[in-house]
C-alpha cells in the first residue's frame, strides 16, 4: 500500500508541477490543486481512494493478540490444579526385591569376614594389599584421632586444609612421580568432579563403552558431546577421531576452541581387562587429544612399584594429562586423588566441585592413607606377590563348568559370567545368586554379585559374580574357594 | 522426672512460638555510596588486570602461571584466556586469605600454620612457624564436637582398632556393616521419622539421590540460593528446573500455579512430580527457610518437599532436631529430609530420612548404594556418639550444647548489631554474615583479624553477588563468653579502623532475651 502511495505521489507531483507554472520555488496554490484533481485520470483517483479507505479501516479495527485465545481463565486454572494428581514420590519396591536385603557384616570386612553371622574367607572386598586391618595403619589413624579428632568441619578453602592433607598430596605426587596431586574426600566424586572441571559444553569426549558409573556421571555433568567407542577397540576410536578431524577441517574456527579428551580406565572394573595405553598415546599425538586415565583398580596393583598402568607399560607419566584414582581399593582408606602436571591439576582447586564445595577428608583417613603409601614404598614385592596370586586364581578358575572367567590374568577383581545365558537377565541373576548363596556362607567363602543400576547404565554389563584376589589369601584359601565355586557351578548349572 | 519433662515441653513451646511470632530476619541495604565505591573498586582492579595481562604478553612482567608442555603446545588450549582472567588478576593477589592450612583440631581455638609468599601470592612457603591458639570463627563446629578428648573418643578409638578405617566395598555388595544399620536406626529415632539411610559424603548425598527420585518429566522448584550440590543433583536428574526468589512464598506459589495449570513446556502433558528444594539454613545469608508456609503450599498443590538441613540439623531447635522442631512442623510432612554430619556432628557424610518406602527405594536405587564405598567405621561411630550425646542418651543433659549455642548466637548477633555492622539473616541462625561490600576492605579485614589471632572466613564474588562480599562467622557451642568478647573487641577496633560500620539502624540489645531461664527449676 505504502509503496503504491509513495509511487503515486511523485507521479502526482511531477504530473502537476509540469502542468502548473510553479512560481518562486515549490509553493502550492489551493485553487490549482483542486484543478489538478479534476484533471487526474480516473484509475488514479480510484486507486488513491481505495488506499485511503484501507488505511482508515486499519486504523480503526480492533487489535487482538494471538495468545489471548490460549490464556487460561482463573476458574480453568483452579480446575486443573484440583485435578492434577502427581505420581507417588517413589514407586513401590516389592519386599523381596533382591537389592533390598543387604548382607550384614559384623566385625571388620577384612580377610576373615563374618557375613550374616557366618565366618567366611573374603573374596569380595577390594582389599588388594590387605591393608584394611594392618596394625601400622590403625596405629597411625589412632594417633591422628588423638590429635585432630574425627571431622575437619569445613571445606578446603575455609580452614579445612590440614597439614596431613598437604603431606598426603605431596606424598602421592612423589609416589606417582608427577608434579602435583589433589585429594578428594570421596572416591566416587573424584573423577565425577574432575571431568566437568575441564570439559564444558561444546567440547568433545571419547569414552570407552565399559567406563564405570562415576565416569558416566562426570560426563553427564560436563554437558559435552560424548562419543563412545567399542571397548578396547582402537580402530573404532581412530574412526571416530578421523570423523572428528574431517569436521574440524570444515569449521576450523570452531575447532580451534573445541577441546577434545579421551577417557579410559587403566584396569576396567566392569570387564577386568587393561586398556592399550601405548596405542592410545600414539592416537593422542596424532589427533591432538588429551587423555584422562582412571586408575582406581590398577593403582597399587600394576607396575613394578605399584604406580599403575603407566609403569606397567613403561610410558612417561607426563604424557597422560590426568590420572585419577580412588584410595578405597589398594590403599584401603577413603577418598580419591588426581595427579598430573601442575598446569592441569591446579585448575581443580577452584573448579572441582567435589573439592571446593565439600568438606575435606577426615585427617585420620588421610593419615591412614599416608601410612599405606609408606608400606607400599617400603616393600614393592607385595605387588609381585599380588600378581602371582591373581595368576593362580585365574588359572585355577579356568574350566569351571558353566561359568566363564572374564578378565586378564593379572587383574585382581575378576568376573565370572554364565557361559550360556538363559535369555533373561533376571533368571541369569537368580542363577548366579544361587551359586553365591551355595558358596557363602555355608561353605565359608564370601563372594558377591557385581551390582549395577540396570536402568541408569548406558552399556549394562552382563550379570556376573565378582571374584577379588587379595594378598592375604593363602594357597589353601584359593584352593578351597575354587573347589567351592566349581562344586556350586556344577550343582546349580547342571 | 515428670516435672523436668513438662519444663522441657514448655520450653519448646516458648521457643517455637517466639520464632514464629517474631520472624526476625533482616537484610539491610547499605547506603548508595557503598555500592558506588564497590563497583569503582572492581573497575580499578579490572583495569589493572588488563594492564598486567598486557605487560605479561609483551614480556615486561614475568608470567608465573604454569605453562603447557612443549610437546602439547599445538593442542587446543586447555583453558581459555578470558575464563581465567578473574583467577589470574583478582583472586591471585588476595588468595592468602583462603586455603589457610591448620595443624591442630578445628575446635574453638586452633593453630594456623604460618605461610608467607615471596612472589605476591603466586607461590606459598610454609615457614615452619605456627600461630598458636587463634580463635576459630570459620569452622562448621556448631555443637563443639570437633574435640580430641580421649575419654569422649574412646568408642571411636575402639572401633578404629576393631575395624580399621576402610571398608573396601559398596553397601549393596559386602560393605554393609552392622554399625551402619545401627547408625541408620539412631538417625531415624533422632529425627522422629520411620527410617533413614546414610552415605559417605554430604555433597554426594544430594548429587546421587536427587537423580534417583526425580527424572525427565518432573519439575524441580529450587530456591535461588541453593547449594551447588543441590543444583548438581537437579541437573543430573534431567528434570526441568525453575528457580524461585529466595524465601519468597509469593514467587513460589505463582510458579506452582503456573506450572500445574500449563503442564510441561510445549507438550502440555501433566507433570509427573513436582519437587520443591529448600535448605534449612542458607549458609551465605544466614536466613532460615519459611517452613510452615512451604509445607502449607506443598499440601495445597500436592508437591513434594526436599529439605536440605546441612547447616540446621543439630544447630537449631530446642533439642537440636533442626528446622522441623524449630517451627513445630511434623517431620512426616517433609517428604525427604536430608542432612549432613559434617557440621554439627564433627564427622563426615550425609543422610536421607523419611518414610520407609522412600528409604527402601533409595536402598535399591541410589547411585551411592550401588557404586560408592560405604562410610568409614570410625566416622560412623563418631556420629553415633555425637547423636547419643545430643539426645542425652549417654548421661549428658539433652539440649545442653544447643542451648549454649543459642545463647552464643543471640549474644554475638545482638552485640554486632549494636556496634553498627550490617548483619544478614535470622536472629536464631548460628551463621552470621557481616557485609563488607568492597573488595579491598574484605581482604584488609581478613588480614587484620589474622594479625590479631582470629581466623575468619571471607567470601566474595562469585560465591556471593558482586556487590555483597562478606565475612561469615560460624558460632560454636564450644566458644566461651571470653572468646566471644575478645572477638567482639577486635571487631570493634577493626570496624572503626576500616570504616565497616555501615548500618544506619539504631539497635539496642534487649535487656534480657533469656525467657527460658525463668523456667529452670531445680539445679
Amino acid at each position: 500500500m505504502f509503496m503504491l502511495l509513495t509511487h503515486s505521489q511523485p507521479c502526482f507531483f511531477s504530473f502537476y508541477t509540469n502542468n502548473i507554472n510553479m512560481a518562486s520555488g515549490q509553493q502550492w496554490v489551493l485553487v490549482e490543486m483542486v484543478q489538478a484533481f479534476y484533471e487526474a485520470p480516473a484509475y488514479h483517483l480510484i486507486l488513491e481512494g481505495i488506499l485511503i479507505l484501507w488505511i482508515i479501516r486499519l486504523l480503526f479495527s480492533k487489535t487482538y493478540k494471538l495468545h489471548e485465545t490460549y490464556r487460561l481463565t482463573e476458574k480453568e486454572k483452579e480446575d486443573l490444579i484440583e485435578e492434577w494428581q502427581p505420581e507417588p514420590l517413589v514407586p513401590p519396591v516389592s519386599k523381596d526385591h533382591p537389592s533390598l536385603s543387604y548382607d550384614v557384616v559384623t566385625g571388620p570386612p577384612s580377610h576373615n569376614i563374618i557375613i550374616n553371622g557366618k565366618e567366611c574367607i573374603n573374596f569380595a572386598s577390594f582389599n588388594f594389599l590387605g591393608l584394611l586391618d594392618n596394625e601400622r595403619v590403625k596405629q597411625k589413624a589412632l594417633a591422628s584421632l588423638k590429635k585432630y579428632g574425627v571431622g575437619t568441619c569445613g571445606p578446603r578453602g575455609f580452614y579445612g586444609t590440614f597439614d596431613v592433607h598437604l603431606e598426603l598430596e605431596s606424598r602421592l605426587a612423589n609416589f606417582m612421580k608427577t608434579e602435583e596431586a589433589i585429594i578428594y574426600s570421596y572416591g566416587f566424586a573424584t573423577i565425577a568432579s574432575a571431568i566437568p572441571a575441564y570439559s564444558k559444553r561444546g567440547d568433545i569426549i571419547f569414552v570407552d563403552e565399559a567406563a564405570c558409573f562415576s565416569i558416566q556421571k562426570g560426563l553427564q555433568a560436563s554437558r559435552s558431546f560424548i562419543k563412545y567407542f567399542k571397548h578396547n577397540d582402537m580402530e573404532d576410536l581412530e574412526r571416530l577421531l578421523k570423523e572428528q578431524e574431517l569436521e574440524d577441517h570444515k569449521n576450523p574456527r570452531k575447532a580451534r576452541v573445541t577441546r577434545k579428551f579421551i577417557v579410559v580406565e587403566g584396569l576396567y572394573i566392569n570387564t577386568a581387562d587393561i586398556c592399550p595405553l601405548p596405542e592410545l598415546l600414539k592416537l593422542k599425538y596424532k589427533y591432538k587429544v588429551r587423555i584422562f586415565l582412571e586408575e582406581s583398580m590398577s593403582f597399587g596393583v600394576l607396575g613394578e612399584h605399584g604406580r599403575g598402568v603407566t609403569e606397567h607399560f613403561g610410558v612417561n607419566i607426563d604424557d597422560i594429562d590426568l590420572i585419577s584414582a580412588n584410595m578405597e581399593n589398594a590403599v584401603a582408606s577413603i577418598g580419591g586423588f588426581c595427579c598430573g602436571r601442575s598446569f592441569v591439576i591446579d585448575h581443580q582447586r577452584l573448579s572441582g566441585q567435589g573439592y571446593c564445595f565439600s568438606a575435606s577428608l577426615p585427617p585420620m583417613l588421610a593419615a591412614a592413607a599416608i601410612e599405606a603409601l609408606n608400606i607400599m614404598e617400603e616393600d614393592p614385592d607385595i605387588f609381585t606377590v599380588l600378581r602371582e596370586k591373581c595368576k593362580h586364581v585365574y588359572t585355577a578358575l579356568q574350566g569351571t563348568p558353566g561359568l566363564k572367567l572374564v578378565g586378564v590374568q593379572f587383574a585382581p577383581a575378576l568376573h565370572l559370567q554364565l557361559e550360556r545365558s538363559s535369555g533373561s537377565r533376571d533368571s541369569d541373576m537368580q542363577l548366579l545368586r544361587t551359586i553365591v548363596e551355595y558358596v557363602s556362607p555355608t561353605r565359608g567363602v564370601a563372594l558377591t554379585l557385581a551390582r549395577y543400576l540396570e536402568k541408569e547404565e548406558r552399556f549394562l554389563p552382563s550379570p556376573s559374580i565378582r571374584v577379588v584376589v587379595t594378598i592375604e589369601q593363602t594357597d589353601q584359601d584359593i584352593q578351597k574357594a575354587v573347589s567351592c565355586i566349581q562344586e556350586a557351578a556344577s550343582a546349580v548349572l547342571k | 522426672c515428670v516435672l523436668s519433662f513438662r519444663i522441657c515441653n514448655v520450653r519448646q513451646l516458648m521457643w517455637a512460638s517466639r520464632c514464629i511470632e517474631k520472624w526476625q530476619e533482616s537484610f539491610e541495604q547499605a547506603p548508595m555510596y557503598v555500592a558506588v565505591m564497590t563497583y569503582l573498586g572492581f573497575g580499578i582492579v579490572t583495569l589493572f588486570g588488563y594492564l598486567r595481562d598486557f605487560l605479561r604478553a609483551v614480556g615486561l612482567e614475568k608470567c608465573h602461571l604454569a605453562q603447557e608442555r612443549e610437546e602439547q603446545k599445538d593442542f587446543v588450549p586447555l583453558y581459555q584466556d578470558f575464563e581465567n582472567f578473574y583467577t589470574r588478576n583478582l583472586y591471585m593477589r588476595v588468595r592468602d586469605n583462603w586455603n589457610r592450612p591448620i595443624c591442630s583440631l578445628p575446635g574453638p581455638v586452633f593453630d594456623l600454620m604460618e605461610r608467607v609468599s615471596d612472589d605476591y601470592n603466586w607461590t606459598f612457603r610454609l615457614t615452619g612457624g605456627t600461630i598458636h591458639n587463634a580463635i576459630n570463627m570459620g569452622s562448621y563446629n556448631y555443637l563443639g564436637f570437633a574435640e580430641n578428648n580421649a575419654d569422649f573418643l574412646k568408642t571411636v578409638a575402639d572401633k578404629t582398632r576393631q575395624y580399621g578405617v576402610g571398608v573396601g566395598s559398596t553397601r549393596q555388595e559386602i560393605g554393609n556393616l552392622g554399625i551402619h544399620e545401627e547408625l541408620e536406626q539412631l538417625v531415624a529415632n533422632f529425627l522422629r521419622v520411620e527410617s533413614s539411610m546414610t552415605f559417605g559424603m554430604g555433597f554426594a548425598t544430594n548429587s546421587m539421590n536427587i537423580p534417583a527420585l526425580v527424572g525427565k518429566g518432573c519439575l524441580i522448584l529450587s530456591d535461588e540460593l541453593n547449594h551447588t550440590s543441590l543444583i548438581l543433583g537437579a541437573r543430573l536428574s534431567g528434570a526441568l528446573i525453575r528457580v524461585f526468589k529466595h524465601n519468597n512464598m509469593h514467587s513460589l506459589e505463582k510458579m506452582l500455579r503456573e506450572a500445574i495449570s500449563s503442564g510441561q513446556p510445549r507438550t502440555h502433558r501433566p507433570w509427573k512430580k513436582i519437587l520443591i528444594m529448600v535448605e534449612g539454613i542458607y549458609s551465605m545469608e544466614g536466613s532460615l527457610v519459611r517452613l510452615p508456609e512451604i509445607v502449607a503450599l506443598k499440601k495445597k498443590y500436592k508437591a513434594y518437599l526436599y529439605l536440605d538441613e546441612a547447616h540446621s540439623i543439630g544447630a537449631v531447635g530446642p533439642t537440636g532436631r533442626g528446622v522441623t522442631e524449630l517451627f513445630n512442623v511434623n517431620p512426616s510432612d517433609v517428604d525427604v529430609m536430608m542432612g549432613t554430619f559434617t557440621k554439627s556432628f564433627g564427622a563426615a557424610g550425609g543422610y536421607i530420612a523419611g518414610k520407609k518406602e522412600l528409604v527402601d527405594y533409595l536402598r535399591s536405587h541410589s547411585h551411592s548404594a550401588v557404586y560408592a564405598t560405604a562410610m568409614s567405621p570410625p566416622v560412623t561411630e563418631q556420629i553415633i556418639r555425637a547423636m547419643k550425646c545430643i539426645m542425652g542418651k549417654d548421661g549428658s543433659t539433652e539440649g545442653e550444647r544447643i542451648h549454649k549455642l543459642a545463647e552464643n548466637t543471640r549474644y554475638f548477633r545482638a552485640r554486632l548489631k549494636e556496634m553498627g555492622f550490617i548483619i544478614y539473616g535470622n536472629d536464631d541462625s548460628p551463621v552470621v554474615p557481616i557485609l563488607l561490600y568492597m573488595p579491598g576492605k574484605v581482604v584488609a579485614f581478613a588480614r587484620e583479624m589474622l594479625e590479631r589471632k582470629i581466623g575468619v572466613v571471607v567470601v566474595g564474588f562469585p560465591a556471593t553477588p558482586i556487590t555483597e562480599a562478606r565475612a561469615r562467622f560460624c558460632l560454636s557451642a564450644a566458644h566461651t563468653k571470653a572468646m566471644l568478647n575478645q572477638v567482639l573487641h577486635h571487631m570493634n577496633e577493626v570496624g572503626d579502623h576500616l570504616c565497616l560500620k555501615f548500618s544506619r539502624l539504631k539497635y539496642s540489645s534487649c535487656p534480657n532475651l533469656h525467657d527460658e531461664k525463668d523456667f529452670e527449676l531445680g539445679s
